[in-house]
């Protein structure tokens, strides 16, 4: 094999390897991180996890608030943009800030790894 | 007391999906729901939302797919209690005793909890001090807007609820809409009469504020409101109408004696039933392995539950299965001419 083939096969593996690492800060500062895979979105990881501080009442279809997070502000703009329906549901929130999102609308990807949320002092 | 075969709680797609296979096996049942119509979260939270997964519906919204339901269980006349709550349940021999927040008594053999995520309820006030004028001089819904005359009332939120009572209540009084960001979320109608209203002077917009205190000790004589970069302002109110939205409550049910998992009640996937004998749970707020919150999963969950009330209902007779097509049995309990 060449060494190109070996290079790219190497990056391969790593991308399968490694596994976003998520970090769940409570609102009293206690930190959790947790590998999420790709593709599942931040609210899934928290309950996969049995992670508190996120509720999701309606499993992710963006019709209640209750997976909501306040992500900092390095992270917050890195995020895919939010949707008109996710801004009205955040108004919906235990006090929302400007840096609030639903947790169920973010999902894994790569460039999210070492992504960190900090979760309301409630839900409801 | 109402005497029944079952007591459904929850008039969601579930559960008036469960009044329809009681009323075909030929049993009676009642539905109670704390929301004033059916419907459920369909009806709350998505009326006008499309749904792609319902079999053989390629697309519906919320409100049609609870409207095809009641139409599909009218011939069944169950009997619906609306806006009321089950507060308790105790068991007397075989049979349930079940008691609402209206005080109305019912008695049956079996409960079909379809309570989705519970109750709904409306997302109140963070602060601690709105508590003491709850229900006097902060409102979350309004009832009886003959209250509100020639009064200043400070109104929170950023939807239809908030923007339409803002636009009713301007008639007659001063109004001070304040919502945490500068977009509101309302028909193109709304709005623009919004803007003409704000234009006059009957009503002040106040964005990007939330509320910060509330001032007066007996009385609420006022509140304080902060921008988002930190400035203060206070606002003279003898009334706040908040409308942030409903949240879900497991409320009562968990006080009724059954496992609880997570918010969520455990059920054996024979027949749906709980760990008490005669009490079932169908649809989101059930779990079992690999259980999905779907609303087809929910109508198969019913299916088999409905069997099941069967022996308790009817001890002495053998239930014994048959088709919508074919049996005269169903038919007649449809109400179909022969």
């Amino acid at each position: 094999m060449s060494q190109d083939k070996m290079l790219v096969l190497f990056y391969l593996t790593l991308i399968f390897i490694l596994v976003p690492k998520i970090t769940y800060i409570s609102h009293n500062g206690n930190k959790n991180t947790v590998e999420v895979p790709v593709g599942l979105t931040v609210m899934e990881g928290a309950l996969q996890n049995n992670i508190e501080g996120i509720d999701a009442d309606c499993g992710g279809s963006m019709a209640c608030a209750t997976c909501h997070v306040y992500v900092p502000e390095n992270w917050f703009s890195k995020l895919e943009k939010m949707q008109d329906a996710e801004q009205d549901m955040l108004d919906m929130a235990y006090e929302p800030k400007k840096n609030s999102r639903l947790s169920c609308q973010i999902i894994i990807s790569d460039q999210l790894d070492g992504l960190e949320v900090t979760t309301p002092i409630k839900q409801t | 007391m109402i005497k029944t075969d079952a007591i459904i709680v929850g008039a969601g797609p579930t559960g008036l999906f469960t009044v329809h296979q009681l009323g075909i096996i030929g049993l009676k049942c009642e539905v109670i729901d704390n929301l004033d119509r059916a419907g459920g979260q369909c009806i709350e939270l998505y009326p006008d939302k499309p749904i792609y997964d319902i079999p053989a519906i390629p697309e519906c919204t919320g409100e049609e797919l609870t409207n095809g339901l009641l139409k599909q269980i009218k011939p069944f006349k169950a009997g619906f209690h609306l806006g009321q709550r089950v507060e308790e349940i105790k068991q007397e021999d075989n049979l349930w005793i079940l008691k609402t927040n209206k005080g109305n008594l019912f008695s049956a053999p079996n409960i079909i909890i379809a309570g989705g995520v519970g109750s709904f309820e409306p997302r109140k006030l963070v602060l601690k001090e709105a508590e003491k004028f709850e229900g006097s001089q902060i409102f979350y819904s309004v009832t009886d807007k003959n209250l509100f005359k020639n009064k200043k009332i400070s109104i929170f939120g950023g939807g239809d609820s908030a923007l339409d009572w803002a636009l009713e209540l301007s008639k007659s009084n001063e109004i001070t809409l304040i919502h945490r960001r500068i977009e509101f979320r309302g028909a193109a109608h709304t709005l623009s009469e919004i803007k003409k209203k704000e234009k006059e002077g009957k009503i002040i917009i106040k964005t990007p504020y939330n509320l910060k205190s509330i001032d007066g000790d007996k009385t609420m004589t006022g509140i304080e409101i902060e921008h988002e970069n930190g400035k203060l302002e206070k606002i003279k109110s003898d009334y706040i109408l908040s409308f942030f939205g409903l949240i879900m409550k497991l409320g009562p049910i968990a006080d009724w004696g059954l496992n609880i998992d997570k918010k969520l009640i455990p059920v054996n996937t024979e027949n749906f039933q709980t760990n008490k004998e005669g009490i079932f749970a169908v649809g989101d707020i059930c779990v079992y392995p690999g259980k999905l919150k779907l609303i087809l999963s929910g109508f198969h969950e019913a299916a088999l539950a409905a069997r099941a009330c069967f022996k308790r209902a009817k001890p002495n007779e053998t239930y014994r299965f048959e088709f919508t097509t074919a049996s005269k049995n169903i038919h007649e309990r449809l109400g179909l001419k022969k």
